[in-house]
């Protein structure tokens, strides 16, 4: 069913424009003498509930949980880098701001027993990153995630929290490895499939796997 | 040799020699001034450039010149998952992304054939996602077209209403304003808790803002006589062009695609469509002012009617695995690297699925060869077809009309360009 909008026509007295003056003021004024307080501001801004403003910078916004920040790498309680290098966020992610060098055949092994590769070299450039989240979506070992807030990982001393993930340059905005472990900081594996895969591997004895190719080749 | 060879110059002048010469060519014919209104005019909401041939204050010819804010989403769509390709359409219109995503994934569901099985639940998520883009993007539409015509105070206060949307779509999806929220085939998260109450409290104070916004503008006689008969687009006209949307239905068609063809449970809502009766700026005006809160209506059918549930569809080939379960199962580790690599496997044809988005009718046309990529996708963007009524529609006005009708045609580059 459609409604038809309704034309306008102005008396004379509408016409020597007092009415709409009168309600301009009434509206403003009743903005400014905060008549009508806001119930979705209640939680946000919780000193001053009349307050539709916040009073930046001594104020600084709160975000709601589930926030997606920047993305960091994570390691576990044994400070071991949970990454294994699959590079699923690097094919999924829409800008391609994420670069990983595999270790290679003779590279580094893994922090953690069972785990079989770990990045050589990790790099999100922090430019091109548009904080979508797809990363810590598809990762398969909960190793890289957004972090919650847009200062998380900062170093309070260092500068104000609310100017986190500034550079002055180019080199500066694109995060190694190093940093980002750093920003990540630590996160409880709650799964922990590294320990229970060894655990199973050993118990069939099949386990480590090229220690038994090399025996056979001597 | 023998023979004398002889040269001659010849003048070969640059663009911009070419562009001095036929601007004096016009200079001299007759008495018309050509203004370049754009790409960075705050009126134009954007990168819109028009080149107005004037005669005086009045406007005898007017070419609309898109394409600034061309970023070829369109071929990146090709060399993508269709996943991948969503946060980009968060960039479509920007100003209500959430409608954006929700009728991508809504095209590519109709390619993949799932349309039926999604969940109950999703589908009314995504009707309000829908509606809250829609109220977002006309407040802003409204408040801006306010601006245009000198009423400043309705955009701030639009402003401040608009604020609080964002404040909840922060909450439900993790980005204020890019907010790629959905899933070829589900959603990204589920409503956080409490969040449906927060939205009632916003419905609430938000008819008050369209209260305000009314005794702002609806009888105030400089406003009428900025928009009055101002801008008229007959019916003819309207559907000649191919306007959707508020525009098409501000010229007295009564077409919207939630009521002509119903897609996802739009069926269900008790909701009028409001239409003009002119099709002058007005009109426009009225028709969104109207439509919001027609969207409330829904909204609040949607708060009451809202299942438990899944969000996702069933489908371990569609929808990635939860979390727990690719840690511990080979099948569902198996299916999470899949659908990263290869995307959906969507069969081969081609589909064309059109909704109502808040600018007008946003259409996804996507050519399939099979496999997890479009061979081809285009997007019909309305902002880029309502614009086509421009060089039409603005001859014959005054300067000063084309903010106001501008404003009240109510467009998006970054969709339009695309």
């Amino acid at each position: 069913m459609a409604i038809k909008v309704q034309r306008v026509k102005l008396s004379l007295w509408e016409r020597l424009f007092i009415p709409a003056l009168w309600n301009g003021f009434k509206v403003t004024l009743s903005h400014f003498l905060s008549f009508k307080k806001s119930k979705v501001y209640e939680e946000k801004n919780k000193n001053n509930k009349f307050k539709a403003t916040l009073s930046y910078p001594e104020e600084l916004w709160t975000v709601p949980p589930g926030f997606r920040g920047a993305p960091y790498l994570v390691s576990d309680q044994d400070a071991a880098t949970k990454c294994v290098s699959c590079q699923l966020c690097e094919f999924v992610c829409p800008p391609k701001a994420i670069r990983i060098t595999p270790p290679g055949e003779a590279g580094e092994t893994a922090h953690r027993e069972g785990a079989e590769k770990m990045p050589k070299e990790f790099e999100i450039d922090m430019l091109r990153c548009i904080f979508c989240g797809y990363c810590e979506e598809v990762c398969p070992e909960e190793a890289i995630y957004l972090a919650k807030d847009y200062y998380e990982g900062y170093d309070k001393n260092m500068m104000r929290r609310d100017y986190a993930l500034t550079g002055s340059n180019r080199e500066e905005m694109i995060f190694d490895k190093d940093k980002l472990l750093e920003r990540g900081g630590t996160h409880h594996d709650r799964i922990k499939k590294w320990e229970k895969k060894t655990a199973d591997a050993k118990a069939q004895e099949m386990f480590p796997v090229e220690d038994k190719s090399k025996k056979e080749r001597e | 040799m023998s023979k004398v060879s002889t040269t001659q110059d010849i003048e070969i002048r640059d663009t911009a020699a070419n562009m001095a010469a036929a601007d004096e060519l016009t200079d001299v014919q007759g008495e018309k001034m050509v203004l370049n209104m754009g790409p960075s005019h705050p009126a134009t909401h954007g990168v819109l450039r028009l080149r107005l041939e004037m005669d005086g204050e009045i406007i005898t010819k007017a070419e609309p010149d898109v394409g600034y804010l061309h970023r070829g989403d369109e071929k990146i769509a090709e060399n993508m998952t269709y996943n991948q390709f969503l946060p980009y359409t968060d960039r479509l219109d920007y100003l209500a992304p959430l409608a954006n995503n929700v009728h991508y994934v809504l095209a590519v569901e109709k390619l993949l054939g799932i349309t039926d099985d999604l969940p109950e639940r999703c589908q009314y998520i995504r009707t309000i996602c829908c509606e809250l883009a829609r109220v977002s993007a006309h407040l802003l539409g409204l408040g801006a077209f306010a601006m245009d015509t000198g009423a400043f105070t309705v955009f701030l206060h639009t402003f401040t209403e608009r604020e609080k949307i964002y404040c909840l779509i922060e909450a439900l999806t993790g980005a204020r304003f890019t907010t790629s929220y959905t899933r070829v085939g589900g959603l990204s998260r589920d409503l956080p808790e409490g969040w449906l109450d927060e939205l009632s409290k916003f419905l609430d104070e938000v008819k008050i803002n369209f209260d305000e916004t009314e005794t702002l503008l609806t009888r105030n006689p400089i406003f009428l006589e900025r928009t009055q008969d101002v801008g008229i687009i007959t019916r003819e006209e309207a559907i000649d062009f191919g306007l959707s949307g508020p525009n098409l239905r501000g010229s007295g068609v009564e077409h919207d695609v939630r009521k002509a063809q119903p897609y996802m449970i739009y069926d269900r809502f008790d909701f009028d469509v409001p239409v003009g009766t002119t099709g002058d700026c007005y009109d426009r005006y009225a028709v969104r002012i109207l439509e919001m809160r027609e969207s409330v209506k829904i909204l609040r059918q949607c708060i009451a009617d809202i299942p438990g549930g899944p969000i996702n569809v069933d489908d371990g080939k569609i929808v990635l695995p939860p979390t727990e379960k690719v840690m511990t199962n080979m099948e569902e580790l198996i299916h999470q690297f899949m659908l990263v690599t290869q995307g959906q496997d969507a069969p081969v044809g081609e589909i064309y699925f059109g909704a109502e988005n808040p600018k007008g009718e946003l259409g996804f046309y996507i050519h399939s060869l099979g496999g997890g990529t479009p061979h081809r996708l285009k997007i019909r963007a309305p902002s880029f077809v309502n614009l086509s009524i421009l060089s039409q529609l603005l001859p014959g006005h005054m300067i000063a009309d084309v903010v106001a009708i501008l404003g009240s045609l109510d467009f998006v580059m970054g969709e339009c360009d695309r």
